[in-house]
């Protein structure tokens, strides 16, 4: 099933100005980002014109400023659309409208340029990433959200990675690119459900006919026509709107109700180690395709073994008889540049691909690379096994979040005093031994009713899942206090630990809110916790 | 009736035979094994211990099959005295670690996975990779002899050790007892622990755990009881004191 995230920055222009007017306050030059895993600078421009700072002294990013090519507004900042000026203006009219308005001059090639590098820090998320000109990226998320722990994250991550760079974006993710496009710009963002059919004619109908990404003059004659909303535009008959509009409408019509496929061509990021072979005969078997991953990744490895370098994610694009691109994304959990390794786990995804009528050529990327670090071999001492092989293919199979190692933290707080690390990132430290801890803890505690003695006795009995348990023996009270340096509302809250055993021998963790004798540190409820 | 004496060579030649179709030749090759350091219980075991590159299974009993705390501390203290890297495949994410450090098993040896519903797959991988030291699986519910011996023959060619921790949501679980692949099947029950200081029975307080280790199930080897004393802080179980032993035994 295609996933597609379109994003869409509403002031892209503009804050893109910001940022390089900030950059050079701070530091006075230039900075260049080449890295791809950082997010590019996108105020690195070596085309720019010279250009006075229209910006006066003092002037903060909540100002209006607008930007204009020749005597027309091409794009306001959020304060200047919060006092009624719009993009399509005339820059007299804006000014009469808003006194003190910074205007600059429009640099549609800087914006392009910092549109694309963008777009090459997006593959990060996916392979498959294009430029949306003038203000959008599409990312082609198939097969790819395992890596981020599911689409949700995927997205959360992004907005928030973009809103550090203080871009304004908004995201939606959809089955097409058509709604994915529209939801951005027109709806609220988020996700679109998978797999409705029919969903996307339902989401489109109610946006305004602009969403269908057609030009300006055809939306103007077309509102001349009485038609406003997309989903009345869809049940008009189409043939005389084909002969008076062109083609270009009903195939816009098509791809937003997901009738019609809609490729993107995505972006190649420059300087990686890649390798393509094409075919005299398009490929259609996994077999076959199985022989040219071998070849590829031979290609590809001995590359990285020159440049001592291995791979933490491969993208294999798959370039169909119909135009189309397809593809698989694998991570690593170290650098490595074992070919058989790599080449086992893109043959594991294989499943992913629809060959459709035929594959004519395949391209491997090494999307990242980090330096290997070589290790001496002991001839004295045991070998000590590596597991980043199986770390690997566990984590394409179930995502990278769903394998991991615990290490301690330092929390009296039981459910609080582990968490989840990568599963190849050292376990240093431990708990203290003579704390005795369940090997079972129910989270979050379960309510029994317990009878006990105040203020500090071991409960006699007590009832969990309407099953009573006599108490033969107890150790405790434990005393937890309530971290307040993290809550206020655990300022002076207490939870008393005990470990029981019942007349059967099982024994519990339960623990009592409070301390027993004053109701502020608890409401005295019982709770069981885990089992040992 | 003709009864051939122990040292006949037909009967060696029929042993080996029945040898042959049991895999024992495979077994035998890789058998290296974990004591329990239980000296009764490791007896009865064929090859001393809890043997490697082998499927086991470990149960709880009673009300505990669901959360099955006893069978993985029992399971954690085996896999404690073991080296190297352990799999634990997790449905969900019910365990705690310090829980385990305690039982002898620490965090820097465990890598946990959380296969939803593909256990048994993952298990499967963990096992076909030579690094790990064992691969311990948490399932619930029906297993087929023909997924289980999967499970066994992936074991036998790498040498790791793989345990599956039965668990269940209904006590009595018919489907715990159905046969496997498995080479051993433990059940472990808590039983009421004698209190904490011998000498002075009304002192509050609560000694080391008692558990009643069923062996059920044991290829070559015959099933058995015990009752011990649960795991120290290296992994080890204990022998339980004679004249407690002699109690629970008549009743």
């Amino acid at each position: 099933m295609r996933r597609v995230v379109s994003v869409w920055f509403p002031t892209f222009s503009t804050d893109r100005l910001r940022r390089l007017e900030e950059e050079r306050d701070a530091t006075g030059t230039v900075q260049t980002s080449a890295s791809p895993t950082s997010l590019p600078n996108l105020l690195n421009k070596r085309d720019r014109r010279g250009r006075a700072p229209c910006a006066g002294p003092g002037e903060g990013p909540g100002l209006p400023e607008i930007i204009v090519s020749g005597r027309l507004v091409t794009a306001v900042n959020a304060a200047a659309g919060s006092l009624g000026l719009r993009a399509g203006m005339k820059l007299a009219q804006a000014q009469s409208l808003v006194a003190g308005l910074a205007v600059h001059d429009a640099d549609p090639a800087g914006d392009a340029a910092a549109l694309r590098r963008l777009a090459e820090w997006c593959v990060r998320y996916a392979p498959l990433v294009a430029d949306d000109p003038p203000d959008g990226l599409w990312i082609d998320v198939t097969g790819s959200t395992h890596l981020h722990g599911g689409e949700e994250r995927l997205l959360h991550d992004l907005l928030r990675r973009l809103h550090a760079q203080g871009l304004a974006a908004r995201v939606a993710v959809a089955d097409t690119p058509a709604v994915a496009h529209a939801v951005a710009r027109f709806g609220s963002g988020g996700a679109v459900p998978p797999n409705a059919d029919g969903m996307e004619a339902a989401v489109m109908a109610d946006f305004p006919i602009d969403a269908l990404r057609l030009p300006s003059g055809m939306l103007a004659d077309l509102r001349l026509m009485g038609f406003e909303r997309v989903g009345l535009l869809a049940k008009a008959a189409r043939a005389p709107l084909v002969r008076r509009f062109g083609p270009l409408l009903a195939a816009r019509l098509d791809q937003a109700a997901g009738r019609l496929f809609e490729p993107i061509m995505p972006i190649v990021p420059p300087a990686s180690i890649q390798a393509r072979l094409a075919f005299v005969e398009p490929l259609l078997t996994a077999e076959a395709f199985s022989t040219v991953i071998g070849r590829l990744v031979d290609i590809v490895c001995d590359g990285l073994e020159r440049d001592g370098l291995g791979a933490r994610r491969l993208d294999l694009l798959f370039e169909r008889v119909d135009g189309t691109l397809q593809a698989i994304r694998i991570a690593t959990a170290r650098p490595g540049r074992d070919a058989r390794h790599l080449g086992r786990m893109l043959n594991e995804r294989l499943e992913q691909v629809d060959p459709g009528l035929g594959v004519e050529a395949m391209r491997l990327i090494i999307a990242a690379a980090d330096p290997v670090k070589l290790e001496q071999v002991s001839l004295v001492e045991p070998a000590i096994p590596d597991i980043a092989p199986l770390v690997d293919r566990l984590a394409n199979r179930l995502g990278e979040s769903r394998i991991y190692r615990i290490a301690p933290l330092e929390s009296d707080v039981p459910e609080r005093s582990v968490r989840q690390i990568p599963a190849m990132s050292p376990v240093t430290g431990g708990w203290p031994a003579d704390l005795p801890r369940p090997v079972r803890l129910l989270d979050p505690p379960q309510q029994v009713e317990a009878m006990a003695l105040l203020p500090d006795h071991p409960p006699i009995a007590f009832t969990w899942r309407r099953v009573r348990h006599r108490v033969r023996h107890a150790d405790g009270p434990e005393r937890i206090a309530g971290e307040w340096w993290k809550r206020d509302r655990e300022w002076i809250s207490v939870r008393d630990y005990f470990r029981v055993e019942d007349e059967d021998g099982r024994r519990f963790w339960l623990f009592r809110r409070g301390n027993g004798s004053d109701a502020d540190t608890g409401d005295m409820r019982w709770f069981l916790h885990g089992f040992f | 009736m003709l009864v051939a004496p122990p040292s006949s060579p037909v009967l060696a030649l029929l042993r080996e035979r029945i040898a042959r179709i049991e895999r024992v030749h495979v077994r035998q090759a890789a058998a290296r094994s974990v004591p329990l350091g239980i000296e009764a219980i490791d007896r009865v075991l064929p090859t001393g211990g809890i043997r490697l590159g082998a499927l086991h299974e470990a149960a709880s009993a009673g009300p505990d099959t669901e959360h099955a705390a006893a069978a993985t501390l029992f399971i954690a203290g085996i896999l404690a005295r073991l080296e190297g890297p352990v799999l634990w495949v997790l449905r969900q994410a019910d365990l705690f670690s310090p829980g385990l450090a305690a039982a002898g098993l620490q965090p820097n040896r465990v890598i946990f996975a959380e296969a939803g519903k593909n256990i048994l797959p993952v298990m499967e991988e963990g096992l076909r990779h030579a690094g790990l030291a064992a691969v311990v699986a948490e399932h619930t519910g029906r297993l087929s002899l023909v997924a289980s011996r999967r499970l066994q023959l992936a074991a036998e060619q790498s040498g790791i050790l793989a345990i599956l921790i039965r668990r269940s949501p209904s006590f009595d679980d018919p489907a715990l007892h159905e046969p496997t692949a498995a080479v051993t099947r433990w059940r472990i029950a808590a039983i009421p622990s004698p209190p904490a200081l011998a000498h002075a029975p009304d002192t509050p307080g609560l000694g080391r755990a008692c558990w009643q280790v069923d062996l059920t199930r044991c290829r070559g080897g015959e099933p058995g009881s015990w009752v011990v004393e649960a795991c120290d802080a290296t992994g080890r179980l204990g022998l339980v004191p004679d004249v407690f032993n002699r109690s629970v035994k008549a009743a």
